[in-house]
């Protein structure tokens, strides 16, 4: 489903006088259909630069990202930005660690907005969205409400229903059970499952030995790259 | 005639820059031309443009009427009459059937004309769009573009405010369905005998300098709304001298006690109809 | 096919270069931001595309709705024009400059429709009022004139007024600037959500990186008169690569 190809990342700080930061060289990642990879490593390895990277966050200057597309192969570090945008709506689903969203719009419409972009009726959007908070226990009278004021574990349950809802192919979790507890986790561990039994490829970074050890099918370990200069 | 003037007053040379530009407004209907609008002996407001283009159309032959507000005794009309008789020395009528060229202000006669009649309108504002939009430039381009949007939103807020259209006289006409014209300040009830008239139609603006003219046979149609056609508004009355149903009546207050009379604004048709023995209920046989 | 394409463009105002062999491109229903400081030419870039300003050098292709490429600049005035109020929208900052403040918000809001040859005065009303609805203005404010209206709601109307013709492409000028900032942010939502519905393309103007980041798809940075880089919005914001974006992005307050 996803396969890297010797893939590097190396940021250029113009305003610390050009300084180069080689953070990945040599990426060779392979995940397959219903397939849980942890992306394992210290602090530092160039875990969370990798999952940008897979997501067109961050910009590849060597190597290849290659993403199924439908029938095609997609070469994220190359692609058109319009076409990267295709793969995300369709394809590439990316849960962060924080969630961002526009102000004022309510948490449920938040949830249900992938489901509503793919044209979808509003009220099965809806449902389906509401369904999905109560299963991560989020109550629905939170529901109307925007989530910027909800805490850290409430927002992030509300950032993986909105991750889960679309069931993309491809789903990137970056700490996705950090702010939970060992409720909310094991509801999360589940969700894993079930999209892995759906023949969801899965990319993540996990830290929690007990969630990494119930979802991983193997690890991806990266080492910190020693700078040259 | 008075000796010391030339026909009908104005120089030859500039009675031919009017006639080239009445010739390129009736080969353009509805578009404003502009022209070098000279002096005349009496005030801007009075009847300028209209004179002017009278001057210039004006033969040995002709036979001229002059109304003001359809009336042939008024001061304006009366003055106006009596200087082409001095200066062209034509003949006059107050009979809009005997007539050649009729003079107006603010009405066209309720008699049908003619195709050998020509009808010269008094204008103050030549341009239709001149308050709602200050800039004439921009106005210049509208007109070229045909882009009257703007036109209709006026006519849109009056319903919106109203609930009708509000424009009494001087309402917005589409000449040939391509511009948008003034059609001087004649009360709405005129502007259905505009279009397709026999006789050509002359408009005249000294103050503003502008010449346009109306074509025989030419379409022009009032701005409205599907919903909210156009209406030509009257009194709701019959003439108090000659009992008509179907001419434009103006209300005269006859005391103060509150008693008024509606009578024909177009003095010689109701005296025309008074002479075929039409009473109406203020008349005298 | 693009729906509007620039091709090095140029233009100078007397010695100072406003643009610099510009190639630019939108797709159909994309939005594009334009960021960079004040003076780096976004604003007559802006122009350049929409036909507002004729470049020194230079083309902007337009691609109609039946795949006919037409040459902005070089288009009979009138064909612009019928763009201008139909297939296109352009909000400016100053909502006061496309907004005519003696009408009424209905008939502002009508105004394109009639333009376009809309004759029928119920459903002009009525389209007027869904619109107003739309930008959440009270419908029983329809007879009111704007100038009764505050600045978010006069630039909540301006956008009814631009887009109750349904156009394929809106130029927008830093459409919030001025506004308070909650003001701003009901506005951005409301943009937001009207340009996705209607997949409508957008070439968006702004020197606020938060409102680029919320709005567009793809990003283009402008110094001096270059466009510098352009990327997807959320890469050329968190992974900048030239030098002047790494300061840009940078140079933001975190809230």
């Amino acid at each position: 489903m996803l396969r890297t190809e010797s893939l590097a990342k190396t940021f250029t700080l113009h305003l610390r006088g050009g300084m180069q930061l080689a953070v990945l060289a040599g990426i060779d990642l392979e995940v397959q259909a219903g397939q849980c990879v942890v992306l394992s490593g210290p602090s530092g390895a160039g875990k969370s630069t990798l999952m940008r990277s897979l997501y067109g966050n961050y910009r590849a200057e060597a190597g290849r990202i290659l993403v199924r597309h439908g029938d095609e192969m997609i070469d994220i570090a190359r692609a058109e930005p319009r076409v990267v945008l295709a793969v995300r709506h369709a394809t590439l689903g990316y849960v962060s660690q924080f969630l961002r969203v526009v102000p004022r719009v309510s948490t449920l419409d938040i949830v249900a907005e992938p489901l509503a972009s793919r044209g979808i009726a509003v009220d099965a959007a809806r449902a389906q969205a509401a369904a999905l908070l109560l299963r991560l226990n989020i109550p629905r009278r939170l529901h109307g409400i925007p989530p910027a004021t909800f805490s850290g574990g409430e927002q992030q349950r509300v950032n993986l229903a909105r991750g889960f809802i679309a069931a993309h192919p491809i789903l990137l979790l970056d700490e996705p059970t950090a702010s939970l507890d060992a409720e909310n986790s094991a509801v999360v561990v589940s969700m894993i499952a079930e999209a892995k039994a759906c023949g969801t490829a899965i990319i993540a970074i996990c830290h929690d030995a007990a969630v990494r050890d119930a979802i991983a099918d193997r690890l991806f370990p990266l080492t910190p790259i020693r700078e040259a200069a | 005639m008075t000796e010391g003037y030339n026909f009908a007053y104005l120089d030859e040379q500039t009675k031919r820059m009017i006639r080239r530009a009445l010739l390129k407004a009736v080969a353009i209907p509805g578009h404003q031309v502009p022209f070098g609008s000279r002096e005349m002996p009496l005030p801007y407001g009075w009847g300028t443009g209209g004179i002017q283009v009278t001057a210039s159309i004006l033969g040995a032959e002709d036979v001229l009427k002059v109304i003001d507000q359809g009336a042939d005794d008024t001061t304006n009309a009366v003055s106006i009459r009596r200087f082409f008789a001095r200066t062209a020395g034509v003949a006059t009528t107050t009979k809009t059937a005997e007539a050649t060229v009729i003079q107006t202000r603010h009405r066209i006669p309720e008699k049908a004309l003619r195709e050998d009649q020509i009808i010269v309108y008094q204008v103050p504002q030549p341009e239709p769009l001149f308050r709602l939009e200050p800039s004439r430039v921009e106005t210049r381009r509208m007109h070229g573009l045909a882009d009257y949007g703007l036109m209709h939103v006026k006519l849109y807020e009056d319903i919106a405010r109203f609930g009708q259209i509000s424009i009494a006289y001087d309402y917005p006409v589409l000449v040939n369905q391509r511009y948008l014209m003034s059609p001087s300040p004649i009360p709405a009830f005129d502007n259905p005998k505009l279009d397709r008239m026999p006789a050509l139609q002359l408009f005249g603006a000294g103050r503003e300098k502008r010449i346009y003219a109306v074509p025989p046979w030419t379409s022009v149609q009032s701005l409205d709304f599907d919903d909210h056609p156009f209406r030509a508004i009257n009194a709701p009355h019959p003439c108090g001298l000659c009992g008509a149903t179907d001419s434009f009546l103006d209300e005269v207050v006859t005391d103060d006690q509150g008693g008024r009379l509606f009578v024909c604004s177009d003095t010689d048709h109701c005296a025309e109809r008074r002479d075929g023995g039409h009473v109406g209920t203020e008349g005298v046989a | 096919m693009t729906l509007i394409s620039g091709r090095g463009l140029r233009l100078r105002f007397g010695s100072i270069p406003a643009l610099v062999d510009v190639d630019i491109d939108l797709w159909p229903g994309e939005v594009l931001a334009i960021v960079g400081e004040s003076g780096s030419g976004k604003t007559t870039l802006l122009n350049v595309l929409s036909g507002r300003q004729a470049p020194d050098a230079g083309t902007v292709v337009y691609t109609d709705p039946q795949g006919q490429p037409h040459d902005v600049h070089t288009m009979p005035a009138p064909v612009l024009r019928t763009l201008h109020r139909s297939d296109w929208g352009f909000v400016h900052q100053d909502p006061r400059q496309s907004l005519r403040m003696n009408v009424s918000a209905g008939g502002n809001v009508g105004e394109r429709l009639m333009a376009r040859g809309a004759r029928h005065y119920d459903h002009i009303r009525a389209q007027a009022i869904d619109w107003l609805e739309q930008v959440e203005i009270d419908a029983d404010r329809v007879d009111d004139l704007p100038r009764t209206f505050s600045g978010g709601m006069l630039q909540r109307l301006q956008i009814a007024r631009t887009l109750v013709t349904h156009p394929r492409l809106v130029f927008m000028d830093e459409p919030t600037g001025g506004l308070d900032v909650s003001v701003q942010a009901r506005l951005l939502d409301l943009i937001r959500t009207l340009v996705a519905r209607l997949g409508i393309a957008a070439v968006l103007v702004t020197h606020d990186i938060a409102v680029a980041r919320l709005l567009a798809h793809r990003i283009a940075v402008m110094q001096r008169g270059r466009i510098v880089e352009t990327g997807l919005t959320d890469q050329v914001l968190d992974d900048p690569q030239h030098a002047y974006t790494q300061l840009l992005v940078s140079s933001v307050l975190q809230a």
